[in-house]
């Protein structure tokens, strides 16, 4: 369970500029979307929840317990997954070194290559690749959903998984939620802008120029968001 | 050799006792034990301190080791030694030196390595430094290594220098025939008030031949780290050089390569990148669950590995 009680979060850069007001929401659901257009504050609220930034305002709590502050690794050893938009390469570390840090243990070749090919690449060829600048952006998406699936924690946040997998396909990417969700049980939660993602979750939040411009379950979200909104005209260009 | 000897031994040669095939054991000053094989001789000095490989032409898969171990405080040496590898060879070279300092004076081992490797001959020559002792005298290592590299001569040459040196003064030259390749690898972390100097000078003479230099370097605490490359293009020819330097605390990098192209078809890259380690890097790691010392740790193995 993951609750956001009054958070904001403010930049004072100059000026004072108020990237989130006043969040609040409760959610257990497995499958949790986060949509709206760009620059409405979603990276910024998924990196409030894994610990990269800290609210100015309000609490955080996962499970009941506040972990407003919290360091990033305290919330990581606790259970939170944040794959990153713009996966990080590393010059030196290798595919399998990600993998054994994300699975907390050192990782066999087979365990390595079994949590490749769920993501779809040829476990083989890659997991002594360093993940340097010679990776593809796809690649890098890719083995970044792979240390998700590796970690195997209660909260996983995926901050639009979406972007640069196009070899791979979104039937593949769904699975994948699917199969993480039949062995944690935990939530899912995924920014995204592509309809087929908003069609399997089971609740979405519509976030736009830092507030919760409305959410609930996706039967009742979903419709308006696609047809008839303006917040959204972004979102319906992206998804074209 | 005394415990000390045999651990600075597993530490710069993964020596755990006597090594398989040719090797050469120096131990301050004296030599601790010798082995020659069919192919491979060993031949003491008589105008200098050191030793002359010979490797017959045609040896395949053999190795050589001829580490140095140093554990008497006060003592300087310098040391000459030949490697002759005849053609069409394919062999690798174990060298190293360890310093084990415990008194008050400088520990000190400068070192002239000269390659001549002949036509058609791959070798892998290996090279790691390290020192240790809480003495307040400094572990001193100077090595120069002067390459020759005979027409389609391949040298591999993975130099490491992680822990303990005070100061260090490495000057690497080399020359290539045609064909000929040279790659270099080069890993080195400084700390305290370490000093590290390394030098590279390639000349490129034979069309076809090509260089591939990479220097990777961390600088700790208050060390500090110059790194000189000059390449120079005298035929058809491909080099590269790159150093890559992560800098932490008050350490200060410095990289002056320089490039010369004296024909036409020459072609010369060098990279060079300081940059303290990327807080992306460290805020991935964080978010997979290691502490803040645990991500910069795992960073910087890696970078050296």
């Amino acid at each position: 369970m993951l609750e956001l009680r009054n958070v904001s979060y403010v930049v004072n850069d100059g000026e004072t500029v108020e990237i989130l007001k006043n969040i609040s929401f409760r959610t257990d659901d497995r499958f949790v979307a986060i949509t709206g257009p760009n620059g409405g504050g979603k990276s910024t609220l998924a990196k409030l929840i894994a610990g990269i930034l800290t609210p100015t305002e309000g609490q955080i709590l996962l499970d009941g317990v506040d972990i407003t502050n919290m360091s990033i690794t305290e919330r990581a050893q606790n259970g939170i997954s944040y794959a990153f938009q713009q996966p990080v390469r590393f010059k030196g570390l290798t595919v399998r070194d990600l993998i054994s840090i994300a699975a907390g243990r050192k990782m066999s070749l087979s365990e390595t290559c079994h949590v490749l090919s769920e993501v779809g690449i040829c476990a083989k060829d890659y997991v002594d690749r360093e993940v340097n600048a010679s990776l593809s952006g796809g690649e890098m998406k890719r083995i970044e959903i792979a240390m998700m699936l590796a970690r195997k924690t209660k909260l996983s946040i995926f901050d639009e998984p979406e972007a640069g997998i196009d070899l791979w396909s979104f039937t593949n990417l769904i699975q994948v939620f699917e199969k993480m969700n039949q062995e944690i049980q935990g939530t899912i939660m995924v920014i995204t802008h592509q309809e087929r993602l908003l069609n399997v979750a089971d609740s979405i939040i519509v976030l736009a120029d830092g507030k919760i411009d409305r959410m609930g379950p996706r039967a009742d979200i979903l419709p308006g968001l696609l047809l008839y909104d303006n917040t959204c005209s972004l979102l319906n260009e992206k998804v074209r | 050799m005394d415990m000390i000897q045999e651990q600075l031994l597993a530490e710069i040669a993964d020596l755990h006792g006597v090594p398989e095939g040719a090797y050469n054991i120096r131990a301050n000053g004296q030599m601790a034990g010798r082995n020659t094989t069919a192919n491979i001789d060993i031949v003491t000095k008589t105008d200098k301190p050191g030793i002359d490989i010979i490797i017959k032409a045609g040896t395949k898969n053999e190795s050589v080791h001829i580490p140095v171990v140093l554990s008497q405080a006060g003592y300087t040496e310098m040391v000459y030694n030949d490697f002759i590898v005849g053609e069409d060879c394919d062999v690798t070279i174990i060298a190293g030196c360890g310093i084990h300092n415990s008194g008050d004076q400088e520990a000190r081992h400068d070192g002239i390595h000269e390659f001549h490797i002949g036509k058609n001959s791959k070798v892998r020559y290996v090279e790691k430094h390290y020192g240790q002792g809480d003495g307040n005298g400094e572990r001193v290592m100077n090595p120069t290594t002067i390459l020759h590299l005979d027409e389609n001569a391949y040298l591999i040459m993975e130099s490491t220098q992680i822990k303990g040196v005070d100061s260090t003064k490495r000057f690497t030259k080399g020359d290539l025939a045609a064909g000929a390749r040279l790659d270099i690898r080069e890993n080195i972390m400084t700390h305290g008030h370490q000093v590290a100097t390394t030098e590279f000078e390639l000349d490129l003479n034979g069309d076809n031949s090509s260089a591939d230099v990479v220097s990777r370097s961390v600088a700790r605490d208050f060390s500090r780290q110059d790194f000189y490359s000059v390449m120079n293009g005298n035929a058809v020819c491909k080099g590269h050089s790159e150093c890559d330097a992560i800098i932490m605390d008050k350490a200060t990098v410095k990289a002056s390569p320089a490039l010369s192209a004296n024909n036409v078809d020459a072609s010369l890259i060098h990279e060079a990148a300081i940059g303290k380690i990327a807080g992306e890097q460290m805020i991935k790691l964080m978010t997979l669950g290691l502490t803040e010392a645990e991500a910069e740790e795992r960073i910087i193995s890696g970078f050296l590995k």
